[in-house]
């Protein structure tokens, strides 16, 4: 009875119902559940708007990817198109010495790939750098071998190596570049700026297994190095090394350089240097290899200057063709210094003073011209300035200002000396010779097929006559015979000057010859200098002359360019014709 | 009401197919347009070197070799060089 009254017992009269909660407690929680809210909303403005861009690169990090899309360096190749200078891809190896724990066979394994001392190895992978290239321009096959090791630590980077195939043949004209595609010498450090590529960039997204899936964001296409085309021809380059080389080796001289011209455009078909180094291995290098001896070294010319005295003194009327020179007895003095020929001449033409070259005939006409007017000639041909041809180490030689010579020193420089140009100075003089008296710049790289029109330092007549004068040279009776070149017609000067040490001039000589053909309508102009040759026959015409003439007469031929003159048939079928008129 | 809604569905499910099926199609393409252009990197590279090797081989000094020394070529003396121009070659024979 008792439970069943108990049943009956309503639900909103049980006494639980009594009890009443406090009202804070429900306040507080709803404070809590306020601020879990709160948290949430917090943490997501955090996440979403503070730290967004740094979670966003996080998140992309995982599947895009940043490629670098490299550029190779521009080739230089010659005018021809066979190529001087090219990039090709080769590997670097790195290690990040902290991750790469590597077994002592590991590390030999490693050595023996790169051809590197395992010792040395072991030190660089032990060093405290965050990084370490441990070889540089490896071959891509090698690089291969080393990737399928899996070596932890070790990484490969795509770089290219530089080569020259034609090796120490062109090597002071082209030049090197260093490790970092950076040009150092010659062509590529002149032409570094349009050689050098710039590399591109790409970002792509990449899936689980490394594959580039798509594009996104703009592509930064890579732009490749110019191109260079060298107006030198590697052909006439060859026939200037080789011969010089042999020269100087047969003088047993001290150095050389060779160049050759083109007076119609002002081309430099070929430049060549003695002694010379190979670009591909450049681990023992010197200095004296490595200089641009044509282009970087200045010296007194000599009787190679001897042209311009009398081109000038013809072009002022102080003497004709035929005037007489009396240059006997082979001595003047001017103050308290002697000026002597190599031989005693008697009375000679202006023509012969050319001929044979004398050093007192050139003094006594040098004497009648204003030092301001002599000063004005040779700068005009550009002594004195460099010659703005964009190569490295470019010297403009000593031209002293005319106001400061003396009389001696008006007449040494007459025929070359007291004055010093390089022997490309001296070409970019000469083109005055070989065209109608205007001088013309000189490139190295290809010029239109337009004759360049030159700034006039000589009238027509007067060039005119000078080139024959400098006809005579090579006939018999000049200085050098020796340049005769068969089936053309040649014109030059020799030039056998003492060179100065510390301000005396010593036992050593300095021979050149610069010349240029064929004599009726000249088209190249080659220039030959030999320095200290060790041998007594050291005049221009003996050294240096028998060299121009091989050089010419090859380079001629190679051209095409058509004999001006009868060939003379030998005496003897042993003796080539130009021995035969000796 | 329901059959246009039927429709809309039916439509709905076939364009987002298509939008899977052409994703997928463009993302072939782009691996193959990748492979493409990765061959023509590659053969850029050894029409590179294939230049550097040409260039080794016709340098004039190996040519002058070869000329001399296994053909036993020389050049000819001076006498026996004959000129020929092109005003000669028209005229007449003689």
């Amino acid at each position: 009875m008792r439970f069943k009254g108990r049943i009956l017992h309503k639900f909103t009269e049980s006494p639980v119902l009594e009890l009443r909660l406090p009202a804070w407690r429900s306040r507080l929680m709803a404070l809590v559940i306020f601020c879990c809210f709160g948290a949430l909303i917090g943490r997501s403005f955090y996440l979403q708007i503070i730290n967004t861009d740094f979670l966003q690169e996080k998140g992309e990090s995982r599947y895009r990817r940043d490629l670098e899309i490299s550029a190779s360096r521009g080739r230089v190749s010659d005018r021809n198109g066979d190529v001087l200078a090219i990039s090709t891809p080769m590997k670097s190896v790195w290690a990040i010495p902290a991750d790469a724990r590597l077994d002592p066979q590991q590390t030999k394994q490693l050595a023996g790939l790169l051809e590197a001392d395992a010792k040395e190895l072991s030190h660089k992978l032990n060093s405290d750098k965050n990084f370490v290239f441990l070889q540089r321009q490896i071959p891509p096959d090698i690089a291969d071998q080393i990737t399928a090791l899996k070596l932890p630590g070790i990484g490969q980077d795509k770089e290219y190596r530089r080569y020259y195939p034609t090796g120490e043949m062109t090597a002071h004209i082209v030049g090197f570049t260093g490790v970092d595609d950076k040009g150092l010498e010659g062509v590529e450090l002149a032409y570094q700026s349009q050689l050098l590529g710039r590399n591109g960039s790409r970002s792509v997204i990449k899936d689980r297994r490394g594959q580039i899936v798509e594009d996104v964001g703009s592509i930064k296409p890579p732009q490749d190095g110019k191109d260079i085309q060298l107006a030198l021809d590697s052909k006439i380059q060859y026939l200037a090394y080789s011969h010089l080389k042999q020269a100087i080796t047969d003088s047993k001289a001290k150095a050389g350089g060779a160049i050759v011209a083109d007076a119609r455009t002002g081309e430099i078909l070929a430049l060549a240097n003695w002694p010379t180094y190979n670009p591909n291995n450049r681990d023992h290098l010197s200095g004296a290899q490595l200089r641009n001896r044509a282009v970087t070294d200045t010296f007194e010319p000599g009787s190679t200057l001897k042209p311009f005295t009398i081109a000038l003194a013809l072009e002022k009327g102080k003497v004709r063709f035929n005037t007489i020179i009396d240059t006997a007895p082979g001595k003047l003095v001017i103050g308290q210094a002697t000026i002597t020929d190599s031989q005693a001449h008697g009375p000679l033409t202006v023509a012969q003073v050319i001929q044979k070259s004398s050093n007192v005939g050139a003094a006594k006409i040098a004497a009648t011209l204003p030092a301001q007017e002599m000063w004005g000639m040779f700068d005009g041909l550009g002594f004195g300035q460099a010659p703005h041809l964009g190569f490295p180490g470019e010297v403009g030689g000593r031209l002293r200002p005319w106001k400061t010579w003396r009389p001696i020193e008006q007449a040494t420089m007459s025929y070359g000396h007291g004055i010093s140009v390089s022997l490309m100075q001296l070409v970019r003089a000469y083109t005055v010779f070989a065209r109608d008296g205007d001088l013309i710049p000189l490139s190295l790289t290809r010029a239109g097929p337009q004759r360049v029109g030159g700034t006039p330092v000589f009238s027509q007549e007067t060039a005119r006559e000078l080139r024959a004068m400098l006809e005579m040279v090579v006939q018999p009776g000049g200085t050098a015979p020796k340049a005769q070149i068969p089936g053309y017609r040649v014109a030059g000067k020799t030039g056998t000057a003492h060179k100065l040490e510390g301000g005396q001039y010593a036992d050593k000589y300095l021979s050149s010859f610069i010349g240029f053909a064929p004599a009726s309508d000249p088209r190249l102009i080659v220039a030959v200098m030999i320095d200290e040759p060790g041998i007594a026959k050291h005049y221009g015409g003996d050294l240096a002359a028998p060299v121009f003439s091989l050089v010419m007469g090859g380079a001629l031929r190679t051209l095409g360019i058509p004999p001006d003159a009868p060939l003379q048939v030998a005496n003897g079928a042993d003796a080539p014709a130009a021995k035969g008129k000796l | 009401m329901v059959r246009l809604n039927m429709i809309l569905l039916l439509a709905t499910v076939v364009a987002a197919l298509g939008v899977v099926t052409s994703q997928h199609k463009a993302r072939k393409l782009f691996q193959d347009l990748e492979a493409e252009q990765n061959r023509a990197k590659q053969l850029e590279v050894e029409y590179g070197q294939l230049q550097l090797e040409l260039s080794a081989w016709a340098t004039p000094p190996r040519i002058e070799k070869a000329a001399r020394e296994k053909l036993k070529m020389r050049v000819p003396e001076a006498a026996k060089i004959i000129s020929v121009t092109a005003d000669a070659l028209l005229g007449e024979p003689r």
